[in-house]
C-alpha cells in the first residue's frame, strides 16, 4: 500500500468544539476520553457488575454511554439510574485492561462522580460524612493513627468481643461493616521513625509509602516488605510528611481531598536520592501513578507530580524486575494468587508476583479460576454497596477455595480484609497473606536452616 | 407503533412485563433504555432509535409470554445479545419491546455420542467453546468478538470468523433450533441428525437476523479439538505480495484453519494496545493457523513457510507456545477496537471478492482512501476473500461521514462487479439493506419478502431490517435496476 494519507486528512479536519452541557468545570469527564470508546463491547465480559447483572447499563460500555448522554445534555446528571450506575461501578479497571481502544475509564467514572458530588444537594448528608472522613481522618496521618489507636483499644480491651456478642451491631445494621474491621497492628508504622539499611551490596534507596490502613492494620506487612527489600540490597526509608495516598477520596469523587493528599506525598517523596517510590498496596500504587492526571491543571504541581508518578513501583514489580539477589528459603505450602484489581488492571502487573512466588522453593502455586475478577472490596465499596460486594466476595472465595490451597496470596489491604472477613464468617481456615509476608517467611526459613546448620 | 401507546397502557404493559420476567429485568427509564440505542456499529448506521421497553427474560417460556404481550399490543419485538453487531441488527428501529437474551446462558445437554449440545442463545461464544473443550470439543464459528458475542447473535447473522475458512460458518454448525415464531408459538425446527426432509427451516432461520423468529435454544454441532495446532506469522513488504502468498498457499493444496491479513496501520494500533509481537515495520502480515494431525500440520507448516518466502516474505515465525499463539490471536481478534486509538470513529465494511481478485481489490481500497481523503486500515479473512476495510474518521469533522459512506458504497459496487457479495458475515441489518438491490433482482427480493411474510405477516419481528427501504408494509416497489446487476453474480 502507498503511504498513509493521515497528514492531509488531519490538515483538512474542521473540528467542531463540543459543548458539554451536562457537566461543568475543570473536572468534567474529558470529552477526548469519552470519544475513545468505539462501543465494541469487549469490556463486557471483563466487568464484574456486568457479569453478575448481565445488563448493559451495568457494563463499562453502558456507563460510558450514560456519561456521554449527560455530556451531550440528553440525560440529566441527577438521573437516579445514572447516579446508581456511577456508584455501582467498582472502579476495578478490568475494562481498561480489556479495552482495545485504550479508553481511560477510571478517569471518566472518577470525574463523573466528582460532578455528582459537586452538584448533588440530595447527597449532602452522605457527602459531608464522607468529606469529614476523607479530609478529617484520612487527610492527616496523625489523626488517622489517633482514630486507629481508639479502634485498637476497642479490640484489645475486650469491648469488641462484648459488642459483637451483645447483638447491638445487628440491631443498628452495622454487623457486616464491623466484621470488616481489621485486626490492628501492635505497633503502627510511623513515617520517619524506622529505617532498614541494605544488606550485602547496596543497590539503591527505596522509599516506602506507609499509607493509612496499611500503616495501622498491616504495619507488620510493611516491616516484612522492608526486610525483603533490604535483604535484596536496598536501603528502605519511610519519609516523614507522607500520608494517605488519596485513592479513597478520589474514587468517591472528592478530588480536592485527593489533590491535597497527592501534594503532601509529592513533597514527602521528592528527595532525588530516592530511586523508587515503592508501594505494597495495589490501590495506593495505582493512585500515585496517576498523580500526574490528578494535578494536570495545577501549574505549580503538574511537573513534580509527573516526576513522582514516574518513580512509583509496586513492590512485586520492583523486586521481580530488579531481580532477587538473595534466594528465599523453602516453604512447603500450597498457595493460590488473587490478583488485586489495581495491580492487574490499573497497573497491568500480573507476571511479576507469580515470578516471585515461583522463586520460593517448594511452594506450589495453584491458579484459581477468575483470579483477576474483583473480590468486591474496592476501597469503601463493600460499605456502600454491600449486596454486590458480597455477591462478588462469594464468587471469589468459591474460586479461591476450589483450589484447595492453604493460603490465598494477595497484594492489597482492601482485598485482604475483605477475603479474611469472608473466610472468618464461613469458618474456613484458609489464610490470607500478603505476598511480601510470604517472601519474608521464606527468608526467615532460610535463617532457621542456616542456624540449624551452625 | 410504539408512540401510539398512551401512558396508562404503557405503564400497564410494563407491569405485565415485570410480572413475567421480574421487575429487576425490565428497563423503561431514560438511562436504562439509552444504553440500548446502539450496538457496535457506527451511529451513522444505527441512528438513534430507543425501544419502548427492554426486558431480560430468563427462559423460553418467558420469551413466549413477552412475545404474546407484544402481539396483543401490536408492538415490534427485537432480540439482542451482547450488542456487538456491526450492521445495526439489534437496534429497535421501530421502537417496541427489546428482548435482551444475555441472561439465557444455560447449557441443557452435551451429547458426546451424537455430537451435539443444546444451549441457550445468551451464552457467550467463547464460554460455550471453553465449556466444550473440557470434553475435547469446541464450537467452530469464532467471530473476532467471540469473547463477548452471544450464540444467538451468531445464529442471527450466520456469523463467520477466522476459522470459517476450514470449518464453515454458523449455519454449518447448527443442527436444530427452538424458536418463538411471530405467531407467538414455541416450536423446534431441525434435529440431531442434521438431515431434514422437506423445507430446511433451520437453514432459513439461521442468518435471518431475528426477522423470522426468536431463537430460545440451539442444538449446536460439536467439533473435535484438533490433535495439533500451528500458528505462523509472516511479514511482507506489500499487501500485494501477501495477497499473492495467500493464493499460492491455497493453490498448493493446503487448507489452513484460518488465513488472516493485517496491514501496517492495523499492526501499529494492535501493538500499541496489546504488545503482541507483530512486526511494526512490515507493510502486511499473514497470520496462518494450521490444525489437524501432527504430521500433516508439520508438513503443511513447511509448505506455508515456503510459499510465503517465495512471495517476498521478509520474516516467517512459528509461534511455538500456546501463550505466544494466544497473544497473536488476541491482537487479531481485538484489532477493530484498537483502531479506536487512531480516530474517534470508524466505519467497518464487510464485503467479499473471489480470492484471486484480492490484489486489485486492495489496490482499489487504497485508491478510495486517496480519493475520499480517508485513512483506511485493513484487517481481514484473506483466505475467504472477505475484506474488512475500516475507514477512520471523526464525526465532528464536517462532511466526514458523507465521504465515508460514499467510499463504502463505491467499494460495495466494486466488489459486486468483481463477482463478490455485499456482506461476508456481519449481516445486513440496517447498514446494508439498500445495498441488497445491488446484487438481487426485484424478483429475488420479492421471493425473500414472501418467505418473511409467511412467517411474520404483521411485520413485527425486527422490522426495518434486511429489506431495502420501500419493501416493507407488504408493498413490493419497483426497485431501480442497478447497472452493475448482471448474470453470474453470487452471494456467499
Amino acid at each position: 500500500m502507498s503511504a498513509p494519507v493521515a497528514e492531509h486528512v488531519l490538515a483538512s479536519a474542521v473540528v467542531q468544539p463540543e459543548v458539554l452541557t451536562g457537566f461543568s468545570g475543570p473536572d468534567a469527564p474529558p470529552w477526548e476520553v469519552i470519544n475513545t470508546c468505539v462501543h465494541c463491547g469487549f469490556c463486557l465480559p471483563a466487568c464484574p457488575t456486568y457479569k453478575l447483572t448481565l445488563r448493559e447499563r451495568s457494563s463499562p460500555r453502558g456507563r460510558i454511554t450514560l456519561i456521554k448522554a449527560v455530556a451531550e445534555g440528553r440525560l440529566d446528571l441527577m438521573d437516579p439510574t445514572f447516579q446508581d450506575e456511577m456508584y455501582l461501578c467498582l472502579n476495578c479497571r478490568a475494562c481498561e485492561a480489556a479495552c482495545p481502544s485504550g479508553v481511560k475509564y477510571g478517569e471518566l467514572v472518577e470525574s463523573a462522580r466528582a460532578q455528582i458530588e459537586a452538584q448533588s444537594p440530595r447527597t449532602l448528608r452522605v457527602r459531608s460524612a464522607r468529606i469529614a472522613a476523607f479530609r478529617g481522618v484520612f487527610g492527616s496521618s496523625r489523626r488517622f493513627r489517633a482514630a486507629s489507636a481508639g479502634l485498637r483499644l476497642y479490640q484489645r480491651t475486650g469491648a469488641q468481643r462484648f459488642v459483637r456478642r451483645s447483638g447491638l451491631l445487628r440491631r443498628v445494621g452495622l454487623a457486616e461493616k464491623e466484621a470488616l474491621l481489621p485486626e490492628l497492628s501492635e505497633r503502627f508504622l510511623v513515617p520517619g521513625k524506622e529505617f532498614w539499611p541494605a544488606e550485602g551490596v547496596r543497590r539503591g534507596t527505596v522509599a516506602l509509602l506507609a499509607g493509612c490502613i496499611m500503616s495501622t492494620a498491616y504495619a507488620e506487612v510493611h516491616r516484612a516488605t522492608a526486610r525483603v527489600l533490604s535483604r535484596n540490597g536496598f536501603d528502605v526509608i519511610v519519609p516523614p510528611g507522607q500520608g494517605c495516598c488519596g485513592a479513597l477520596a478520589i474514587h468517591s469523587g472528592d478530588l480536592e481531598a485527593g489533590r491535597a493528599a497527592a501534594r503532601a506525598n509529592i513533597a514527602a517523596f521528592s528527595s532525588p536520592s530516592i530511586d523508587a517510590v515503592v508501594s505494597n498496596a495495589a490501590g495506593c500504587g495505582a493512585a500515585m501513578r496517576e498523580y500526574d492526571f490528578l494535578l494536570r491543571n495545577d501549574p505549580d504541581w503538574a511537573e513534580r507530580a509527573r516526576r513522582i508518578a514516574g518513580k512509583v513501583r509496586d513492590v512485586s514489580e520492583f523486586l521481580a524486575d530488579q531481580g532477587l539477589v538473595a534466594t528465599p528459603g523453602p516453604l512447603a505450602v500450597t498457595v493460590t494468587y488473587q490478583e488485586p484489581c489495581h495491580l492487574v488492571h490499573a497497573q497491568r502487573i500480573s507476571r511479576q508476583p507469580r515470578e516471585l512466588l515461583a522463586a520460593i522453593p517448594e511452594l506450589q502455586l495453584i491458579e484459581m479460576p477468575e483470579s483477576a475478577l474483583c473480590c468486591g472490596s474496592a476501597g469503601i465499596y463493600n460499605l456502600l454497596q454491600p449486596e454486590m460486594s458480597s455477591a462478588l466476595l462469594e464468587r471469589k472465595l468459591a474460586n479461591a477455595t476450589s483450589t484447595g490451597a492453604a493460603i490465598i496470596v494477595s497484594a492489597n489491604p482492601g482485598c485482604m480484609l475483605q477475603m479474611a472477613a469472608g473466610l472468618r464468617s464461613k469458618g474456613v481456615q484458609t489464610e490470607v497473606v500478603h505476598i511480601m509476608t510470604l517472601l519474608d517467611r521464606a527468608y526467615a526459613a532460610l535463617d532457621v536452616t542456616a542456624a540449624a546448620a551452625n | 407503533m410504539a408512540s401510539a401507546l398512551g401512558p396508562a397502557t404503557k405503564s400497564a404493559l410494563i407491569s405485565k412485563l415485570a410480572a413475567i420476567v421480574g421487575e429487576a429485568h425490565v428497563a423503561s427509564d431514560a438511562a436504562g433504555l439509552a444504553v440500548y440505542e446502539f450496538d457496535a456499529s457506527d451511529e451513522a448506521i444505527a441512528g438513534h432509535h430507543l425501544p419502548l421497553v427492554a426486558v431480560l427474560p430468563g427462559s423460553a417460556e418467558e420469551v413466549v409470554q413477552v412475545v404474546n404481550l407484544a402481539l396483543a399490543h401490536d408492538l415490534p419485538v427485537v432480540a439482542r445479545g451482547a450488542g456487538t453487531g456491526l450492521a445495526g441488527g439489534a437496534i429497535a428501529a421501530r421502537g417496541g419491546i427489546l428482548i435482551v437474551m444475555t441472561r439465557m446462558t444455560r447449557i441443557h445437554e452435551i451429547n458426546e455420542i451424537d455430537r451435539y449440545a443444546v444451549v441457550e442463545p445468551g451464552i457467550v461464544n467463547l464460554d460455550l467453546s471453553n465449556t466444550l473443550l473440557q470434553q475435547g470439543y469446541f464450537f467452530a464459528p469464532d467471530p473476532a468478538s467471540q469473547r463477548v458475542c452471544t450464540l444467538g447473535g451468531n445464529i442471527a447473522n450466520n456469523s463467520g470468523g477466522p476459522h470459517c475458512l476450514k470449518y464453515g460458518v454458523t449455519s454449518n454448525h447448527i443442527l436444530g433450533l427452538e424458536v418463538v415464531l411471530p405467531s407467538g408459538e414455541l416450536t423446534w425446527v431441525g434435529g440431531p441428525s442434521g438431515e431434514t426432509s422437506g423445507y430446511d427451516l433451520t437453514g432459513a432461520i439461521v442468518g435471518s437476523e431475528g426477522t423470522l423468529g426468536i431463537v430460545t435454544k440451539a442444538m449446536v454441532r460439536l467439533t473435535r479439538k484438533p490433535e495439533a495446532v500451528a500458528v505462523l506469522l509472516a511479514a511482507f513488504p506489500s499487501m500485494d505480495a501477501a495477497s499473492r502468498a495467500v493464493s499460492a498457499i491455497v493453490a498448493a493444496g493446503v487448507l489452513p484453519a484460518s488465513l488472516e491479513m493485517m496491514d501496517a496501520l492495523t499492526i501499529s494500533a494492535v501493538e500499541a494496545a496489546f504488545h503482541c509481537g507483530y512486526p511494526t515495520d512490515a507493510a502486511a502480515v499473514l497470520l496462518v493457523e494450521l490444525d489437524g494431525l501432527a504430521e500433516t500440520v508439520a508438513e503443511h507448516g513447511e509448505i506455508v513457510a515456503r510459499k510465503c518466502r517465495e512471495h517476498e516474505a521478509t520474516m516467517v515465525r512459528h509461534a511455538t507456545t500456546k501463550a505466544e499463539q494466544d497473544l497473536l490471536w488476541l491482537g487479531r481478534k481485538s484489532a477493530f477496537g484498537t483502531l479506536g486509538r487512531l480516530a474517534p470513529n470508524y466505519y467497518l465494511q464487510d464485503t467479499v471478492v473471489p480470492r484471486t481478485k484480492l490484489p486489485p481489490a486492495l489496490e482499489f481500497v487504497g485508491q478510495l482512501g486517496r480519493e475520499f481523503r480517508l485513512e483506511i486500515a485493513n484487517v481481514f479473512h484473506a483466505g475467504d476473500g472477505n475484506l474488512h476495510p475500516l475507514m477512520l474518521f471523526d464525526r465532528r469533522e464536517r462532511g466526514a461521514i458523507q465521504r465515508v459512506l460514499e467510499a463504502g458504497d463505491a467499494l460495495l459496487e466494486y466488489c459486486i462487479a468483481a463477482g463478490g457479495a455485499v456482506s461476508g458475515e456481519h449481516g445486513i441489518g440496517m447498514e446494508k439493506k439498500d445495498a441488497l438491490s445491488l446484487c438481487f433482482t426485484t424478483d429475488d427480493l420479492r421471493a425473500m419478502a414472501g418467505l418473511k411474510r409467511s412467517f411474520d405477516p404483521r411485520e413485527l419481528f425486527n422490522p426495518e431490517k434486511i429489506f431495502p427501504s420501500g419493501f416493507s408494509c407488504g408493498e413490493v416497489n419497483q426497485l431501480k435496476q442497478q447497472s452493475l446487476m448482471r448474470d453470474g453474480m453470487y452471494v456467499v
